[in-house]
């Protein structure tokens, strides 16, 4: 247990540190050490627990139950003042209410008398905490180049990088508290201290737009919090107590677990950003990089969907659960299409993170073992290649001063190493034989189980998303590779912690492409074996070494390149044989009138089909009616338990 | 057996031609003729093209883009000149833009007169141009050999 | 049915046959569908394997390219169609033949978009939107076999014991129609065609030159079997003989379509096929819940 409880105190510690320490390289290395010791405390970790199973501790010291409570006030009236101060009256009334439920739980129920373990560790925690241990101290270590670029690129920001450091680590300290927290009291402190780093990081610029952003991140993250508070105050009413620990609740009766599934799991869907609720995602891209990358893309809203993973067999075949699949489908479906539409690098990153959720959201709600595992699996795939995304997409941006895809022409030839990187995390975002495509092959698998006939129009959502995903990724792999003229590679890149982070991410992804069977024998099938009380194997012999195969296949193609490089002819592209010239990175022709014309190609990107306000309008309205539904079943299901 | 004699794609470009010999030359792949009985296909691009059908007296504007489609077409590649422009400018010889003959700008392998040429002096020109690509075929073969 | 039970314990000579036959039978088919057009159009047509002469008098030219990775993605194409008749063919996950038909045609597509040309590149971003318009119907037809059969393995829906086509007429209607697209028939060779419908130059293959084109075309063949045998799953075992008629009959028909219709616009090929996803495809998948 010391190992835990050092991952969760470790960040937060080191984050004090780095608020006191002023900019300097000293801080700068200050903060790559924390980097490596977090990752190392979790790449220990997964070596301690390996193979352990479940495990669950006792956390000593009656102070810490009232601590926590007092943390949770804190936090609660800090929100209120600031909303207060910037006149966000929603918010603070909200965060009154979530305050208040909290506060009347506490005094009336008393849950820290309840007997229970405090913390524990499974093998999806175990996943959890090696994602945000390497992959979030990468992004910190990245951030230190990043940022000070940043700031030397917009000094009309205040430089404020030692709140900034120490929020990034308060918030690691935090998500490690969510994966370990079994008392959903904890858990409950954790994710608001997730709301709060993510609130004050989007505002980190300090201008009006990223207060308005931050503002309306908080609103929506305090929405989910209500909810989350509801939950708790009906574990609290109506069941036995034990209820409030995690391990005791998913074993409750469906009437206590199923309805507090959907309140926790409406939480989840806030924080994952799914429809109604996935403004705030997109509105975030304001921020730095590291903070979309970390906050918005491989860990905070994966604490959105661990929650609602960890209830999948509670959702199993119950009415609330395919309304959550839908709810996720209808998110995959609607963000993907929007994507098709972004030319802002980031924008397109956002949207489809929040589509990959939805898929992932989509597998827990239907909440069988082969879903969960499929979900497991995105979880992984997607933090790796996203965070890898936003990282290389963020030096783009210093480089070439642009978000926008159409900027990033013939990247391949003037980045080289980051341009490859940018490749590989797109690949492995939707292509065959990486990761997510093999967890969306699990999906399909699971989904044509499900409950019928919903499994099927999940099936038809999902195989509509599928298509446009193909569209918009290769779209930008394209531009990527278009290199119309021949060019020179960029002098530097980008700083050593930057190219650093960035490679070992590329690394990472492929490791993970080879060795998910391994992942998925080791880790994942041991915990929804025992979750679900089966012992088949999820994946195939024979399907695991086609996959296998085709990984070996991706990685041996580039050798071809070198007998390609041999024995060719170059010429220049065909330009309907007018005269043509080359004049730095321009491809000019002979147009009418005898004036040289340059050669101008932009992509598609189907504004008027795929509207971003009509298809948000379309996906707000469909999901808010199916939430309204997920409450009218709860409102069934509560005065029955209240019977009982 | 060279292939590419089963199997010839022609690119035709009018050099400012009157279009008398282009109507022929596109006559040949109409029913009547119907040139794709030997594997002839007419492709717009260079890139993909074996044969190259040129008519017309070319002009000043015909230059670059003659030289520019015979360079992007792949070895082993020939040039037939139809009509009586393109082998030395016909009537228009002695006009002030017309240069009066295409083998003034890239080599010609076979010259097919006429005014307009006939499709199957056409046909039969194209298919000495196949003789002559096989020739330049077991050429590059030989050298490429080396 | 002893030849399915020693190609299901040896799979690899499933792929062998594949691999090795599937470039003479496309020819013949790619041949046949030239001489038919030919006859449609009062023409005599050329020689049955044109097609065979076509590839090889390609590898016959000069290595001409514009970058020299060009080729490393069509090779890239050119491997992973293989790879997916082969899945097909050696009897294995379905699904997975559908993506790695994907990844086959994205490397096609980044091949293109590499050149830098500007016609070469519209070619990719028509061949792309014919991509997400295909992509629905294929996993829908995927996802119906499984829930007749119950199994996604092409060796267990061909030995299915009834024809597929009597449970799935939807699907195999909707699947027919987009069939058109992937075959490159007018009206929806949009991102490039055969030899006379050109438009944009080559579209696509407008920087193929000598063996890349080669690559391109081998390629195609390969591909038309896969999408062939596709159709011939509708019918299965349970019904061969039927079942090869009705694949000949089907590309008779699309060689007839091909003739009689001229291009459309991207929208409205993009957006049929996604109407007829749904009115037929979705439908059929539903409907088969009540059965």
């Amino acid at each position: 247990m010391e190992s835990i409880i050092f991952l969760i105190l470790f960040p937060l510690v080191a984050g004090v540190i780095m608020l006191a320490l002023p900019n300097s390289r000293g801080r700068d290395l200050f903060v790559n050490f924390a980097g490596v010791v977090t990752c190392i405390g979790s790449l220990y970790l997964l070596f301690e627990y390996f193979g352990k199973g479940q495990e669950l501790f006792f956390v000593e010291g009656t102070y810490i139950d009232p601590l926590i409570t007092v943390a949770e006030i804190a936090i609660g009236l800090f929100i209120i003042g600031m909303s207060l101060k910037f006149r966000k009256y929603l918010i603070a009334v909200l965060a009154a209410c979530q305050m208040g439920l909290i506060t009347y739980t506490d005094i009336v129920f008393e849950p820290s008398h309840y007997a229970g373990y405090d913390l524990f560790i499974d093998e999806f925690s175990l996943i959890m905490a090696v994602i945000i241990g390497v992959i979030g101290s990468l992004i910190c270590i990245y951030a230190t180049g990043y940022m000070k670029t940043y700031q030397e690129h917009h000094k009309d920001v205040k430089d404020k990088r030692p709140l900034f450091f120490f929020l990034m680590f308060l918030f690691l300290s935090a998500m490690f508290g969510i994966v370990f927290s079994n008392n959903i009291m904890w858990l409950f402190l954790f994710w608001e201290i997730t709301t709060l780093c993510s609130f004050l990081l989007i505002a980190y610029a300090g201008d009006e737009i990223s207060w308005k952003n931050g503002f309306w991140a908080l609103l929506l993250n305090v929405i989910g919090g209500v909810g989350f508070a509801g939950g708790i105050y009906f574990i609290n009413a109506f069941s036995s107590g034990n209820d409030i620990y995690l391990d005791q609740l998913l074993q409750s009766s469906p009437g206590i677990a199923l309805v507090a599934a959907a309140f926790i799991g409406f939480a989840g869907l806030t924080k994952s950003a799914q429809f109604p609720f996935s403004s705030w995602l997109v509105g975030a891209m304001v921020a730095p990089t590291p903070v979309s990358a970390l906050l918005h893309s491989s860990t905070m809203v994966k604490a959105g969907v661990y929650v609602i993973v960890r209830f999948a067999p509670v959702y199993e075949a119950s009415l609330i659960g395919i309304a959550f699949a839908f709810i996720g489908a209808l998110t995959f479906l609607v963000a993907s299409a929007i994507a098709i539409s972004q030319s802002n690098a980031k924008k397109v990153l956002a949207y489809s993170t929040i589509a990959n959720l939805g898929l992932v959201v989509a597998c827990a709600g239907i909440g069988t073992e082969e879903a969960v595992w499929a979900a497991i699996l995105l979880i992984i795939f997607h933090a790796v290649a996203k965070s890898l995304l936003f990282l290389s997409v963020g030096s783009v941006e210093h480089q070439k001063h642009s978000k926008d895809i159409e900027d990033m022409g013939g990247l391949i030839a003037a980045m080289p190493k980051i341009g490859l990187m940018m490749l590989i995390g797109m690949a492995g975002m939707f292509l065959a034989p990486f990761g997510m495509l093999i967890s969306k092959w699990a999906s399909i698998h699971a989904f044509v189980n499900a409950i019928p006939p919903f499994g099927m129009l999940l099936i038809a959502i999902i195989a509509y998303g599928s298509g446009i995903t193909v569209f918009f990724w290769t779209k930008w792999m394209g531009r990527i590779l278009e290199v119309r003229t021949e060019r020179e590679p960029v002098e530097k890149e980008a700083s050593r912690p930057e190219m650093s982070a960035i490679i070992t991410l590329g690394a990472l992804t492929v490791l993970a492409c080879l060795f998910f069977p391994l992942i998925s024998e080791t880790m994942i099938e041991p915990y929804t074996h025992s979750v679900y009380g089966s012992i088949s194997p999820l994946l195939s012999m024979s399907n695991m070494i086609i996959m296998l195969f085709m990984v070996v296949v991706v990685i041996l193609l580039p050798l071809s390149l070198f007998h390609f490089a041999k024995g060719r002819t170059l010429r220049r592209q065909y330009m309907s044989a007018r005269v043509s010239e080359v004049s730095g990175e321009h491809l000019k022709f002979l147009g009418s009138m005898g004036i040289m014309k340059e050669a101008e190609l932009s992509n598609y990107y189907f504004g008027d089909l795929f509207d971003e306000k009509e298809l948000n309008k379309a996906g707000v309205w469909s999901t808010i009616l199916i939430i309204v539904m997920i409450f009218a079943l709860i409102s069934w299901f509560v005065p029955l338990e209240v019977i009982m | 057996m060279a292939y590419i004699t089963k199997s010839p794609w022609i690119i035709h470009y009018d050099a400012s031609s009157c279009n008398g010999c282009d109507i022929e030359v596109l006559a040949c792949l109409t029913p009547l003729y119907d040139i794709e009985r030997f594997g002839i296909i007419n492709t717009g691009n260079p890139k993909h093209a074996d044969v190259f059908l040129v008519t017309g007296g070319v002009n000043e504007q015909n230059k670059p883009v003659i030289k520019n489609i015979y360079r992007q077409m792949p070895k082993p590649n020939v040039v037939v000149a139809i009509g009586a422009c393109a082998l030395s400018g016909g009537v228009f010889r002695e006009c002030y833009n017309i240069t009066g003959g295409v083998d003034k700008l890239i080599p010609v392998d076979v010259y097919v007169p006429g005014c307009s040429a006939k499709p199957e002096a056409i046909i039969d020109g194209v298919v000495k141009a196949l003789g002559i690509l096989e020739q330049k075929r077991e050429a590059m073969k030989k050298e490429a050999g080396n | 049915m002893n030849f399915m039970q020693i190609l299901g314990e040896n799979p690899l000579i499933g792929v062998a046959l594949f691999v090795i036959l599937s470039p003479l039978v496309g020819a013949i088919i790619f041949g046949l569908d030239r001489i038919i057009t030919a006859r449609m159009q009062g023409r005599v047509g050329p020689p049955v394997l044109q097609p065979l002469y076509d590839i090889f008098k390609l590898f016959e030219k000069e290595k001409m390219v514009i970058h020299e990775s060009q080729n490393f993605w069509i090779f890239g194409y050119l491997v992973f169609i293989i790879i997916t008749g082969a899945l097909f063919f050696g009897g294995s996950d379905i699904l997975l033949v559908i993506f790695a038909l994907t990844l086959a045609h994205v490397a096609l597509i980044l091949g293109a978009f590499s050149s830098g040309s500007p016609y070469a590149h519209i070619g990719a971003e028509r061949e792309l939107i014919q991509l997400m318009a295909v992509e629905p119907m294929i996993i829908i037809a995927a996802v119906g076999f499984y829930e007749v059969t119950n199994s996604f393995n092409t060796l267990d829906i061909i030995s299915f014991g009834t024809p597929l086509i009597l449970t799935l007429p939807g699907i195999f209607i909707g699947f027919v129609y987009i069939l058109t697209v992937k075959l490159r028939k007018s009206p929806f060779d949009i991102s490039t065609s055969h030899h006379a419908h050109q438009e944009l130059v080559r579209g696509l293959n407008t920087e193929f030159a000598g063996s890349t084109l080669g690559m391109v075309e081998l390629a195609h063949l390969y591909e038309t079997v896969i999408l062939l045998g596709f159709i011939f799953l509708f019918f299965g075992l349970a019904a061969p003989i039927i079942g090869l008629i009705v694949v000949a009959l089907i590309y008779l028909i699309e060689i007839f379509v091909d003739n009689a219709t001229s291009r459309v616009k991207w929208s409205l090929m993009f957006k049929s096929c996604w109407i007829v996803t749904a009115v037929l495809g979705v439908v059929n998948l539903m409907a088969l819940y009540f059965i």
